[in-house]
């Protein structure tokens, strides 16, 4: 069966493992770097990038995280977790992973008061997508290998380069479980590559 | 496009899981608490243990605090309105702080009403102290919870005591049948089709953190370990010797509340912890946690 690991340092982490689990994969709770060599795909959950970054220091992950990164292994990031994927954050010098090439705005739809929900076309995912969006990011800049998976209002909300997944918003809040899907698919494809 | 749906506002809370929200009373305490690794900081004119010591009326902060605080820090900023205070919260919502708390802490405004929170676009978090309590919040529109405790006394033993009663509550409900939940429903004033919610879901629909008198790492880790989605922290940062250490040791407390001995290791020196007061020696009047129906 297809292992999934979900950062479990802070944040929806509970609801990526029902996903998951939904999907028909297993999910386990990443607490500690060791536990990423029994998992064949990540998924960096929403929550506070900030205290994400600090904890992941904290815990000595950031080398870890990397070298998954670098492995082959798909990494899919939703909300917090694009920002920790992202090559390119405006207003910052460094990176935290920076393995995908987009530039992402931190809160660039505003504050909580201006959070929402939208249907979104995703493309090769669902045309009908209910997407739940706090307080997030977006992708002001894709590189040519990226490709642009689903825009809101002229902004790139979710968007694919070979084994790395970003999206803007949250698909664990809802029961909609196709991009999640989406993602244990390229896990699937990649272990068959490994192959 | 739609915006303050339950979905946005109870999936903030859903975001803050694991965390550490911090009580804070200006832009320097927020930035130290957010390099500490706090998940959101909650803006105030004074902490608790202040309000407690000063007396007299408790209200919304001074909106230049919210302001600084805002500007200071890039996690989210909670504020403080008091019970029923229908333009405190407009003022809180207008000014774009991102999650309210109907708070006890500060006195209230209205003996019988609690806010109407589906009337507006940002979430509120309201203190409770069973299960009636929490789902009458919940019906009113809060999107988050917390445990009451008893604020500002740097005493964990009755935030224990509404944990430990909302979660056994839970379990109750989640084993009823379904004739038996509209007579608990009744029993613990609470909307029947609340209680159907939680058994089907099997918990509370919306995140339950612990707050009001946690004061040490442990304190913190103990809440964990009883079922709390996460803790504030009140009086116990700013009022230690070394707010900075203090804050990075609740923070990773919270995030890794079994591993015992890392909460020995990072609760080593961390100087006096606040004084604490014993709850029996509150004269009634001076609970907050009485306030709020």
């Amino acid at each position: 069966m297809i292992k999934v690991g979900v950062l479990g340092l802070q944040g929806a982490v509970r609801e990526h493992v029902l996903s998951v689990e939904a999907c028909g994969a297993e999910a386990v709770v990443i607490k500690r770097k060791e536990q990423l060599d029994e998992v064949d795909g990540l998924i960096l959950p929403g929550g506070e990038s900030t205290t994400m970054r600090r904890l992941i220091d904290k815990y000595d992950f950031m080398d870890s995280l990397k070298e998954f990164a670098q492995s082959g292994k798909p990494m899919f990031g939703t909300c917090a977790g694009l920002i920790l994927l992202a090559k390119h954050i405006i207003g910052y010098d460094e990176p935290h992973i920076g393995v995908m090439d987009v530039r992402v705005e931190r809160n660039s739809f505003g504050r909580q008061r201006e959070s929402f929900e939208a249907d979104l076309d995703i493309a090769g995912v669902a045309e009908d997508f209910a997407a739940v969006f706090i307080r997030a990011p977006h992708i002001v800049e894709a590189g040519e290998n990226v490709e642009i998976l689903s825009k809101h209002n002229g902004r790139i909300v979710a968007a694919r380069e070979g084994r790395f997944l970003g999206c803007s918003f949250h698909p664990e809040l809802t029961d909609d479980h196709r991009l999640t899907g989406y993602f244990v698919e390229m896990i699937k494809e990649s272990k068959q590559l490994a192959i | 496009m739609k915006t303050g749906t339950d979905r946005v506002k109870r999936g903030m809370a859903e975001m803050q899981k694991g965390g550490v929200i911090m009580d804070v009373v200006n832009a320097e305490q927020a930035k130290i608490a957010e390099e500490a690794g706090a998940v959101a900081v909650m803006a105030l004119e004074r902490v608790p243990s202040d309000i407690r010591a000063a007396g007299g009326v408790a209200r919304m902060a001074d909106p230049r605090i919210m302001e600084e605080v805002m500007g200071a820090v890039s996690i989210p900023v909670m504020a403080k309105a008091r019970i029923g205070h229908i333009v405190e919260a407009r003022i809180l919502e207008a000014m774009g702080v991102d999650y309210i708390d109907e708070s006890e802490v500060l006195t209230p405004a209205d003996e019988e009403y609690h806010l109407n929170k589906r009337d507006y676009t940002v979430p509120f978090v309201c203190g409770c102290r069973d299960l009636g309590e929490a789902a009458r919040r919940i019906g009113e529109g809060a999107s988050m919870l917390r445990t009451k405790g008893e604020p500002g006394t740097g005493n964990i033993v009755e935030a224990v005591r509404h944990i430990r009663k909302v979660n056994a509550q839970v379990r109750k409900v989640v084993g009823m049948n379904e004739d038996e939940l509209m007579t608990e429903a009744k029993l613990l004033g609470a909307p029947y089709e609340l209680l159907l919610e939680v058994k089907s879901l099997g918990r509370l629909p919306v995140v339950n953190f612990a707050a009001g008198g946690v004061a040490t790492p442990a304190d913190a880790a103990l809440m964990m370990e009883l079922g709390a989605d996460g803790v504030f922290v009140g009086s116990g940062i700013f009022k230690s010797e070394n707010p900075a250490k203090f804050a990075r040791a609740i923070v990773e407390a919270t995030t890794h509340y079994q591993d015992y001995k890392l909460i020995a290791e990072l609760s080593k020196e961390l100087g006096t912890p606040m004084k604490g007061i014993e709850i029996s020696s509150l004269a009634p009047e001076a609970r907050m946690q009485e306030r709020g129906w």
